[in-house]
């Protein structure tokens, strides 16, 4: 077996995104070990133009496809295009990103390769000649490591945050344009329209640090205070389901098992007690910071660092000294 | 209109969960199961689609699991669902997606079909991959995560949102589609004393592997867990405490500058 990966970049306005360099960071603790050289596709409008940024990393190919019926994300027409190419290049695993795209299209794709499929996975790495893959299971409440069975195409879907993204090594990568036959009318479900979210934030399954209010924020208006943390901090706004519940901020910024699940490097709870389903999608923050006036509140059992305190004279300081040393 | 729900039986989200003795597994003992989360939304966009359509429009809810899920195939009848079919065979303990979705794509054949509504994931396995695989081997279209659905007045076509990075998409799709369901689409209901009366008298069909057509489980597992590992621990807290809030937050910013270098 010839070990070769194929790693599903995802293109954004032009650029790459962030998780396209961490799959290849990923790749790379396989190849390193297994052989194998790793191809990336790139699929949309934009893609060539991406493409420049990433051959400097020690990829074989960029495989590149922006047919017109490809300028907007649908599962059947992107299906059509990584299905070929993953055919064509016999790849033994396919990388990508636990991410909108990559949840849609992974195991549309996986069936039509007659491949296997672990979602959403924290870690990979070689044992012996297997690549294992860690993942978590029952919302984070424990884990499994996860191999295939025979030799089938190994998809494998990463989150954003988790593994550090691979360092430009250098010398140049060869772009080779994709012809797809993707016909505009064969796909059935197509997008007609994209709402952004509002306020220009970072997603909160991208962003780097998340602020978050719980109940305890009162209303909406207060949750100006967590903005302008967030602002300060370039951070993402995030909300507990008590917070949404009770309409103070939208669901589309809920965290937890029915929420979001997100992985900052800086996780910061206001006025959340740190419910097991709220746990379920922070969890595994790289730091997380408590500010809670109630000193047993479970949060305080995860988090890093701990504040028992009211939240509305907290946060307003921790904006005020940060400005000062930022 | 024929409207199918997926449902799957999974641990409540407050079960404990503990692995097994033999590290193969998590401990059933005390244990509650309910109907996936994000399937109560899937059981509930189904009645309301069947109430906006009126006519013969029918909910059949079709889960794959054992014996024990009959009871909560029944709340999903009390909800309102008209019946239900549900396979239930020893062969599909050790689950595997291809396994249990070419199951679920036979028996969703058998049925028929014009909408079917689902979960985004399992809350177990926490997957997110049966509606694909199911759409692909149905060879129909798929539509994820969605927080809005509505059906055209044709009933040919249907407009979807949904959630992804940065924002909401708006698809347009034909029917038959496969729509799985996220949080915020609906409110599901509870099932009112009346429902739960009626539910007893709703017909619950049964079905083995070789009712539907198959010798032995289709396909063999594609994986293995090697290991399952419970959750790290946290290495402990930090309180950051003085006598005035103040100081506390200039400590805490200083541990998050030096000591953890994550601003
Ligand atoms: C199936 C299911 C799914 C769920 N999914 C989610 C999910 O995705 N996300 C989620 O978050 N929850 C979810 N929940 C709900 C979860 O169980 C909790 O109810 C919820 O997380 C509580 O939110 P909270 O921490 O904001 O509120 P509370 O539990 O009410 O906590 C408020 C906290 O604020 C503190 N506080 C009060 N005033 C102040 C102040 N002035 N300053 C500082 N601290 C203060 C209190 O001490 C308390 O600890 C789910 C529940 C179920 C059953
Ligand atoms: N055994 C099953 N029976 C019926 N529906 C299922 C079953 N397993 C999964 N599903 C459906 O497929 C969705 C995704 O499941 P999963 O891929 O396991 O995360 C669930 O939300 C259910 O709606």
């Amino acid at each position: 077996m010839a070990n070769d990966i194929l790693v599903f970049g995802e293109v954004r306005g032009g650029g790459i995104k962030k998780i396209t360099k961490e799959l290849i960071g990923a790749a790379r603790r396989i190849s390193t070990v297994a052989g194998g050289a790793i191809d990336t596709a790139l699929i949309g409008a934009g893609a060539r133009a991406a493409a420049e940024g990433l051959t400097g990393y020690g990829l074989r190919t960029i495989v590149v496809a922006e047919d017109e019926a490809l300028a907007r994300y649908s599962t059947e027409g992107y299906a059509a295009v990584l299905s070929d190419i993953v055919k064509r290049g016999a790849y033994s695993y396919i990388f990508l990103g636990a991410t909108a795209m990559g949840r849609d299209l992974g195991p549309r794709v996986t069936a039509r390769a007659d491949g296997v499929m672990f979602s959403d996975c924290v870690d990979v790495r070689m044992e012996g000649n297997r690549c294992v893959a860690r993942r978590p299971v029952y919302s984070g409440r424990a884990y499994v490591e996860i191999v295939r069975s025979g030799e089938r195409p190994n998809f494998i879907s990463i989150r954003p945050n988790n593994v550090a993204p691979a360092e430009p090594s250098g010398g140049s990568t060869p772009i080779e344009a994709h012809a797809s036959n993707v016909m505009r009318d064969a796909i059935r479900a197509v997008v007609t329209e994209i709402f952004p979210l509002e306020g220009g934030r970072p997603d909160l399954t991208e962003a780097d640090v998340i602020v978050t209010g719980g109940r305890a924020m009162k209303d909406k208006a207060n949750f100006k205070i967590l903005e302008d943390l967030a602002d300060l901090l370039g951070a993402a706004v995030g909300a507990s389901r008590a917070a949404v519940d009770a309409g103070f901020a939208p669901v589309a910024i809920q965290v937890g098992q029915t929420g979001k699940i997100v992985n900052p490097k800086l996780y910061i709870a206001c006025g959340v007690s740190g419910a097991i389903q709220h746990l379920a999608g922070m969890r595994t923050s790289k730091v997380i910071v408590a500010i809670n006036k109630d000193p047993n509140a479970p949060i305080f059992e995860r988090a890093t660092y701990g504040i028992v305190g009211d939240l509305f004279e907290v946060v307003p300081l921790l904006t005020e000294e940060l400005k000062k040393v930022l | 209109m024929k409207i199918l729900a997926l449902l799957k039986r999974v641990p409540d989200t407050e079960a404990k969960i503990l692995i097994n003795q033999e590290g193969t597994g998590i401990k059933d003992e005390g244990i509650k199961y309910v109907i996936n989360t994000y399937d109560e939304y899937a059981v509930e966009e189904g009645l309301r689609l069947k109430e906006k359509t009126g006519g013969t429009s029918t909910v059949t809810v079709v889960c794959a699991g054992p014996e024990e899920a009959t009871e909560l195939i029944r709340t999903a009848l009390a909800m309102g669902a008209d019946d239900a079919v549900h396979v239930c065979d020893k062969a599909l303990e050790r689950p595997d997606p291809f396994v249990i979705a070419a199951v679920l794509a036979k028996a969703i054949k058998a049925e028929g079909f014009d909408i079917i509504f689902c979960g985004k994931q399992a809350i177990d396995d926490d997957m997110g991959q049966i509606q694909s695989i199911l759409a692909e081997m149905l060879d129909i279209p798929q539509v994820n995560v969605a927080t809005a659905f509505e059906l055209a007045a044709d009933a040919k076509r249907a407009t979807v949102r949904r959630r992804v990075e940065g924002g909401d998409e708006k698809v347009e799709t034909s029917l038959p589609v496969i729509v799985s369901c996220e949080k915020g689409l609906n409110d599901p209901r509870y099932a009112s004393l009346p429902g739960i009366m009626k539910a007893k008298k709703k017909e619950i069909r049964k079905k083995t592997l070789a009712d539907l057509g198959f010798a032995q489980a289709p396909g063999d597992a594609r994986s293995t867990i090697l290991r399952w590992l419970p959750p790290q621990k946290s290495s402990g807290c930090t309180m950051v405490k003085a006598e005035e809030t103040r100081d506390a937050v200039k400590e805490l910013v200083r541990l998050l500058r030096e000591e953890a270098k994550v601003v």
